[in-house]
């Protein structure tokens, strides 16, 4: 097992990147530690893949480096990685068995048979596939056959890292689950470190204890799932994280304070004169409440979603959207709203706006 | 069905079609292999590959039928002139030789713009797990490319297979089923007995028979295919 270092890692597609634009990664500096569980979140086309294809050697860097413990594997081709990936599409060799599928890789790396054949049986234990070993892989169910790729990584004993490219995308529903706490337990089992990249919050945030969100092929934070719920440093997190995001209202800067709709908000802490007026007001749905005076708004929708119901209401031209639980009794036209000072964030350029020092 | 005559030329036939499947089926995934995935090189490829496909049969024989003058004739006379006595209407030996090297010419783009179909549809998850996995290109081919081509190869198959016992104009062109009979394959045997010598009867119990083998052939390489699919 090893940490992994990326040092000023850039990557363009490009042969001769001229601007910024032409970077696929723009400049990652990252360390993640040995045994770990990260998730790598992000929209399509952030360079989520890219940076794991960097990783497992599969692209070779436009600049920087990267080191496995304290050992710089920049140049190294995938197989002296010590890494496994899953991809997004299960990946079987159609004609072989299962276990001929699980032993792939060991005999590519000319391991004893004997040894070989009680690797492969211990993995189909844990994988819960002793019964099909003798199957021909070609005929197995997606998820089946999602996890012989993962088997693939984990009957090899010189795996440091398992990366995962959204390996849940082509799972039915109801084995996503299955599946996913199935790989959770291994991982306390066997003690890789994980990365795993999704477009998909909520695996992001049960899978990991340290999720890194990319945007634009930077990384914009770095925490665990509830520093990203309750202090994104960027808009973006804050919009892409919550169901629905949180909202993001102009607003603009007097007197050591932002004002919104001609409102003073209150904040729980100081802050500076911002740098520069392009400012807006986050706060998340879970954190206004309806009160009896505050910021007028008018309702224009009530969204039940079940266990929770989600008010979508206007301010001074501004659509924010507000949760409301099932026994909060909501007025039919218009409510005064409360914003909690402790998560009400202010954001300059898209970046939080913070208290120097 | 007793006619020697006929199981001379069902015999040929047969040889033939065995023999051009050899070669264009593994040339044909060859080149399909070695060609380019990306850039203007695919372009160009295909369309050279194209080319052949497009010249009409009895123009490939008459091409051929000058390329190969053993006097006049650029492979001909190159043949010649590096020691061997090529003569392709006197010799069978170059006579069969010609013939098959003009199918092999007209026909393996075929198998080779269905391969390179058939391997360009391998997501690249494939070939990256097998990086990581540490595979030789060998296993590469044995384990990915070809199960992947399967279903493409068994199209090009039998599409040459049938193709193949269809074969009439080059020989005829060429040769005219000559020298003596050696490369009257059944089609031209066919003619010669139905139009030649206006034997309509003997004639179209030859056509039966030929149907039925096309028809067997054709049936039990699907079958033997579709059943290994399916295991």
């Amino acid at each position: 097992m090893s940490s992994i270092t990326l040092k000023s890692l850039r990557h363009s597609y490009s042969p001769n990147p001229q601007t910024e634009e032409d970077y696929a990664l723009r400049k990652i500096d990252l360390t993640w530690r040995d045994r770990g569980a990260f998730a790598l979140l992000g929209p399509s086309g952030c360079g989520k893949t890219t940076l794991l294809n960097l990783i497992s050697g599969l692209l070779k860097p436009s600049e920087g480096q990267i080191l496995f413990d304290e050992r710089d594997v920049t140049t190294l081709p995938p197989d002296q990685r010590n890494i496994a990936q899953v991809f997004q599409f299960p990946v079987v060799y159609d004609t072989m068995s299962v276990y001929d599928n699980l032993a792939f890789p060991l005999r590519n790396r000319k391991l004893p048979e004997a040894e070989l054949d009680e690797r492969v049986q211990r993995i189909a234990k844990m994988l819960s596939m002793q019964n099909q070993l003798k199957q021909r892989a070609s005929g197995l169910t997606a998820a089946d056959k999602q996890k012989i790729s993962l088997g693939r990584g984990l009957v090899r004993s010189d795996v440091n890292v398992m990366m995962f490219d959204e390996p849940l995308t082509v799972i039915d529903p109801h084995l996503k689950w299955e599946l996913r706490s199935q790989l959770m337990r291994l991982h306390q089992q066997v003690g890789f470190t994980m990365i795993y990249v999704t477009h998909d919050q909520t695996e992001a945030l049960t899978f990991a204890d340290e999720v890194v969100v990319m945007y634009e092929g930077q990384i914009v934070q770095i925490g665990t799932p509830e520093e990203l719920f309750s202090k994104p440093r960027h808009t973006f997190v804050g919009h892409f994280i919550g169901s629905p995001g949180m909202n993001l209202l102009p607003c603009e800067w007097s007197a050591g304070a932002a004002v919104f709709a001609g409102h003073r908000i209150p904040l729980n802490k100081n802050l500076p004169h911002p740098a520069s007026s392009n400012l807006q007001l986050g706060i998340r749905p879970e954190f206004i409440r309806l009160a009896s005076e505050g910021i007028p708004a008018q309702i224009q929708r009530v969204d039940d979603v079940g266990r929770y119901r989600i008010i979508k209401a206007e301010v001074g031209g501004t659509n924010l959207n507000i949760y409301a639980g099932e026994e909060v009794e909501i007025p039919s036209d218009s409510l005064h709203l409360d914003f909690d000072p402790d998560h009400t964030h202010v954001y300059c350029d898209g970046w939080m706006h913070e208290a120097k020092g | 069905m007793r006619s020697e005559r006929f199981h001379d030329a069902l015999g040929r036939q047969l040889l033939f079609t065995l023999l051009i499947l050899l070669i264009e089926v593994p040339l044909g995934v060859g080149i399909a292999l070695t060609m380019p995935r990306q850039g203007i090189g695919v372009t160009i490829c295909l369309v050279l590959m194209a080319l052949p496909l497009l010249i009409p049969w009895n123009v490939v024989g008459a091409m051929w039928n000058i390329f190969a003058l053993p006097d006049i004739g650029l492979l001909g006379k190159m043949l010649n002139g590096v020691g061997f006595d090529y003569n392709f209407t006197q010799n069978p030996f170059w006579a069969w030789a010609t013939v098959v090297a003009m199918d092999v010419w007209h026909w393996t783009s075929l198998v080779v713009l269905l391969c390179y179909a058939g391997l360009r549809s391998i997501p690249d998850a494939y070939y990256q797990t097998s990086k990581i996995d540490g595979a030789t290109s060998w296993q590469v081919f044995r384990y990915i490319q070809l199960p992947k081509m399967k279903r493409v190869l068994t199209i090009a198959l039998l599409l040459r297979l049938m193709d193949s016992f269809m074969i009439y104009t080059e020989p005829f062109v060429l040769n005219g089923g000559g020298p003596g009979n050696s490369t009257t394959f059944l089609s031209i045997d066919l003619v010669k007995v139905a139009l030649g010598q206006f034997d309509l009867g003997p004639a179209a119990a030859m056509s039966i028979i030929y149907f039925f083998v096309v028809l067997l052939l054709c049936w039990v390489l699907y079958t033997l295919m579709m059943r290994d699919e399916t295991n």
